[in-house]
Parts: structure tokens; C-alpha cells; sequence
């Protein structure tokens, strides 16, 4: 939006008074009456073909973002009843669209123990488009110092993705939620 | 009159000047760049089958596709409905092989890179899909030991160049088959479990082959590809790769307002994946619920790749091994099709509700409810020239 207003700010309207000045001199110089009258209406239209021109183009032109504010896509997080600070990243450091893939979980209490043996419950979907995720991702793996090796995750669609956990411990049990933008 | 015509012209550059080819931005450069055939990556080995790129079971493969006597009659083949001059689709609302099915033929154009196969995917794997149609009482009608016996009898020694030595047929029935008529069941029954492998090992292997030969089947570059080449390397579009500004406004749209590219993405203009855009149901064809239906189906194939038919290892099976078993948007979802090529083969969707673009394009804007599940899609506000501008995009696809 703000690129719009600067745009006819700057460009638009000095050119039209522009026009307008040099159009006002010519019809002082040489007369008045219906021929001045067709001048001003011709001008008028000119200026007003000229303005919907360039209002068309802007508008065919400006991009098309209907999210101004984005959602939180954080990737470490501490879960909802702060009993874990959770990490979630793709094990191959970037995510495709429309590949199985698999992404590392790394759990942790919160004085930074590494929480071993949870049971993790993934969930999740597209909350614009009605649906859940297209795979039933699961912990396949525990590697270690709090890290989970998810298998099954698939984005099939760019936009917006949440994944849910629900994780269960020793510690007790708490969910978290990640954005995943694509 | 001079100082008229000056501010006439004056007036006519103006509206030119707003009626220009629109620009795109960025991030519609961006999208427009996925969606070209060149980012189509190379097709991946078939792990599953380990002939899938072997030149003589393709070109066995070939055969069996377009040969009449792989069917109960001797009257259909593959290409019966996979018609090769047609995109390897038949055109009909719904196909036609020894009976009438109640789905649209799909066409074959990188059929390969899927996931899933059949408008529900009730299959894993391109050659678990090709053995299905086979025992289809309504497609090509055969059964299992039939099948196996006509290997040996037409096509033995190829056969065995490929895949090893046929099996003992002493005693194996004309006609049996898991899946077959009641005497079929009955004759499959009475074999041995020796015997009932060996057979399906002829069968999947038949599978196999066919599968081979569709590996071949690429989608064709098309005026759209030629025009997103053109965008992203800045070249002056010469000849078809010009697109006018309709086709230009409705690429925007399919990219933009209209929300298509949300599954009709990549350079196949598919996301792979099942949903429910609330498509009716035809009359007087048996109920669909699509993929809710199709899940136990691909589970209990013994063909799958779980099943023990399926060369290398189950790293292979990531789809079947994370499918998505019971949701409720399962019910009526059906795959999304690529659109390459689509302008030219109505009707569409999957048992041919629609017999044009047109059609098609209402549909999606008026996003009616579904009859069973619920629909994905929202309502939309285009106008009949948006409308005609999203179809002049989509035959750029097929052109």
C-alpha cells in the first residue's frame, strides 16, 4: 500500500498540474467562450483517461499479499505449560515441497536436561484450507541427547503449515505448536 | 481542430498507457518459475522394480500394453481406454472396458513421479496399478493363472530373458483367481501356497513390465513452459511464446485470487494429493467416497510394498508407511489431477461431471457444499472475464 500512495504522490499528480498550468496559459492567450469550453472538457478527459491508466497499471502490477502480519515460525519454543523448550528443524536443513522428509524434534526441560524416552503425538494441518496433514508423520528414531528423528512429513501445498506435539515424559506432559511457512 | 486532435491522441496514449501487458512481480515470477516443465526433476529409479529401467522389459511392456488378449474377451487392452493418440485418456465421462467403470479414464503424462495411482490412490506403485485393471471384471476382465498361462504360451521366452524361468504349470487351473468369479475363487483356493506364489510372481512381474514401458510416458513441453522460460531469463518472447494479455490476466489469477496454484502446483500442476472440492456425484453409478474407501484397499493389495513382491528394501515404502488412515477430509477426496494437457481432454474430474473448462472454473468459484465430507474450497468472486481469462491460461497447458 505504501508503495501505491508514494507512487501516485510522486508521479501522478505533479505531471497533471503540471498539464493543467500549461493548458491554463494557453486558453489566457488565445480566447475565451465554447472553444475554451472544449479545451477544458477535452483536458479534463485526458487527465482522467491518464489517471485510470495509471491507477489500472499500479493495480495490475501491485503484488497481491493478503498477510500482513505472518505467524510466529519460531523453531524453538517452550511448550504451552513450560515444562520443555522444544526445538524443531528439517534433518536436511531445508524443506521441499512435496517430498517425504524427515525432521529432528530435541527436547528439553527446563533447566536444559535432555528429556529422554517421551512419547510424541504428531498432529497437525492448514488451518486456511480445512485439512490436516496429507502423512501420519512419526518418531521413528531417538538419537540422543533429547532428539527425535520424525519420519512421514510431507508439505504438499505452499502457505501455511501448523504441527502439533504432544509430548508425554517423566516430566509430565505438555504440547507445542510450530508454524511452518512455505 | 489541431490543438483537438493534439488532446485527442494525448487522451488515446493515456488509456494505452494503463492498458499495457499487466508486469509481474516478484514472487509471481517466482511461483510462475515452479510451475515451468524444466524444474520437472529427473524420474527416480523405481526401487520396487527392479526392471523399471531395463529396455526389454519397457519394450515387453509395450506389448502387453497395447496386445487385446490381456483381457477375458480378447477385445481390451491397456490402450483400450489409455489411448495413445489421446493423451493415453479416452475422452469418455467415464471408461469403457469389457463393462462400463464409474471412474474417468486418467491420462499417463509423467504418470511415473506419483505417489498414488487411481483417482483414490487404492494403489502404491505404478505396477501394482497396472495388474489392477486386469482382474477389473468391468476392464479387461482376466483372471490370475490366465494371465500367467498366456505369458508362457505368447510371450515364454521373452519372459524369461527378463525375469528368470517361468514357473511349473502342472496343475495350475486355466482360470483362478483371488478376486475372480466364484469358480475362480474356488480354483485359486485349491492350489497350493507354492503354486499361488509362483503365480503372483508371473503376475507382479507382468505389472512390472508394463510399468517399464510407462516410465516413458513424459509430459511435452507447451507454450506456457516456453513463456516461463522466457520471464525468468528475461528473453524476448518470440512466436507462440508471446501470450496475449487474457492468457497473461489468467495465469495471474490461477497464481493469485483464484488459488489454484495451491494444488495444482509444481511443474506438474499437481500437489499428489487427495482432496474434497465438493465434485457431485453422477447418477446411477454405484456410491464413491473416494480415498476413505481406497485405504484398506492399497492396505490389503498383496501387491503393495509391504507385500512380498516388492524388490529392495521398505525404505522404499514411506507413503504406505506414513498414509494417512482415517480423517474425516478423506471422505469424497479425490487426487488432484495435472493440468498439463487438461484443455484438450474433457470431460473432467472423476467420473466426468463436467464437460468443459468452463464448467469446471463455475465450479470452483461457486464452491458448492459437498454431499458427503466437506468441501476444500471457498467461495469466489470472479467475473465472466476472469472466468474466460483462468481457461485462455489453461489452454496455454495444452497448446
Amino acid at each position: 500500500m505504501l508503495g501505491k500512495q508514494a507512487f501516485l504522490r510522486h508521479s501522478v499528480f505533479p505531471q497533471a498540474g503540471g498539464m493543467r498550468s500549461a493548458r491554463l496559459s494557453v486558453v489566457r492567450r488565445r480566447g475565451t467562450g465554447l472553444a475554451s469550453l472544449w479545451r477544458y472538457l477535452l483536458a479534463g478527459l485526458g487527465l482522467a483517461a491518464l489517471l485510470a491508466g495509471v491507477l489500472a497499471a499500479v493495480y495490475l502490477t501491485a503484488p497481491q499479499s493478503g498477510q500482513p502480519l505472518g505467524p510466529d515460525v519460531s523453531r524453538t519454543k517452550k511448550t504451552d505449560n513450560g515444562l520443555y523448550v522444544a526445538s524443531l528443524v528439517p534433518e536436511r536443513g531445508v524443506v521441499r515441497q512435496g517430498e517425504l522428509e524427515a525432521w529432528l524434534l530435541t527436547l528439553k526441560t527446563k533447566t536444559g536436561a535432555s528429556v529422554e524416552r517421551a512419547a510424541i503425538a504428531i498432529s497437525g494441518g492448514m488451518p486456511l484450507h480445512n485439512h490436516g496433514l496429507p502423512t501420519s508423520p512419526q518418531v521413528t528414531d531417538y538419537l540422543g541427547e533429547g532428539r527425535y528423528r520424525i519420519e512421514g512429513l510431507k508439505f504438499t501445498m505452499s502457505g501455511w503449515w501448523q504441527l502439533r506435539f504432544a509430548i508425554s515424559s517423566g516430566a509430565g506432559s505438555d504440547t507445542v505448536l510450530f508454524n511452518v511457512v512455505l | 481542430m489541431r490543438r483537438l486532435f493534439c488532446s485527442l491522441a494525448l487522451a488515446m496514449a493515456a488509456i494505452l498507457a494503463g492498458c499495457g501487458k499487466p508486469d509481474f512481480s516478484d514472487a509471481e515470477k517466482q511461483t510462475i518459475a515452479s510451475l515451468a516443465l524444466n524444474t520437472l526433476p529427473a524420474l527416480k529409479p523405481d526401487t520396487t522394480n527392479r526392471f523399471a529401467d531395463m529396455p526389454a522389459a519397457a519394450a515387453l511392456g509395450s506389448t502387453l500394453f497395447f496386445d487385446v488378449g490381456m483381457s477375458h474377451d480378447g477385445t481390451v487392452s491397456c490402450s483400450t481406454c489409455h489411448k495413445i493418440d489421446r493423451q493415453f485418456q479416452d475422452d469418455l465421462p467415464q471408461a469403457v472396458g469389457v463393462g462400463r467403470t464409474n471412474r474417468r479414464t486418467m491420462p499417463l503424462a509423467g504418470v511415473a513421479r506419483d505417489p498414488w495411482f487411481f483417482w483414490d490412490g487404492r494403489r502404491d506403485s505404478l505396477w501394482a496399478q497396472a495388474l489392477t485393471p486386469l482382474e477389473n471384471p468391468l476392464e479387461q476382465a482376466g483372471n490370475r493363472t490366465a494371465y500367467a498361462h498366456y505369458m508362457k504360451a505368447r510371450f515364454g521366452e521373452r519372459y524369461e530373458r527378463i525375469f528368470g524361468p517361468l514357473p511349473d504349470f502342472s496343475g495350475i487351473p486355466p482360470n483362478a483367481s483371488p478376486l475372480g468369479s466364484e469358480a475362480e475363487k474356488a480354483a485359486w483356493n485349491a492350489m497350493s501356497d507354492t503354486q499361488r506364489d509362483a503365480i503372483n510372481r508371473v503376475y507382479a512381474n507382468i505389472g512390472k513390465a508394463i510399468a517399464a514401458f510407462e516410465r516413458s510416458i513424459e509430459p511435452a513441453p507447451t507454450r506456457f513452459d516456453r513463456f516461463a522460460l522466457n520471464l525468468s531469463t528475461g528473453a524476448e518472447p518470440k512466436g507462440d511464446a508471446i501470450f496475449s494479455r487474457e492468457e497473461i490476466l489468467g495465469l495471474k489469477l490461477f497464481i493469485g485470487k483464484a488459488n489454484c496454484v495451491t494444488c495444482h502446483n509444481g511443474p506438474r500442476f499437481t500437489d499428489n494429493g487427495f482432496h474434497n472440492t465438493g465434485v457431485p456425484p453422477v447418477a446411477n453409478l454405484p456410491p464413491d467416497r473416494g480415498r476413505v474407501d481406497a485405504v484398506a484397499q492399497v492396505e490389503a493389495d498383496p501387491f503393495n510394498c509391504f507385500g512380498a513382491y516388492r524388490d529392495g528394501d521398505a525404505s522404499a515404502c514411506g507413503e504406505l508407511r506414513f498414509m494417512v488412515k482415517d480423517a474425516p477430509e478423506l471422505v469424497r477426496a479425490y487426487k488432484t489431477p495435472s493440468l498439463r494437457g487438461a484443455a484438450t481432454r474433457p470431460p473432467y474430474m472423476h467420473a466426468g461431471q463436467f464437460s468443459s473448462l468452463d464448467e469446471v472454473v463455475a465450479h470452483y468459484a461457486k464452491a458448492a457444499p459437498s454431499v458427503e465430507g466437506t468441501s476444500e474450497v471457498h467461495p469466489l468472486e470472479l467475473s465472466d472475464r476472469e472466468r474466460a481469462e483462468l481457461v485462455a491460461f489453461l489452454k496455454t497447458l495444452a497448446e
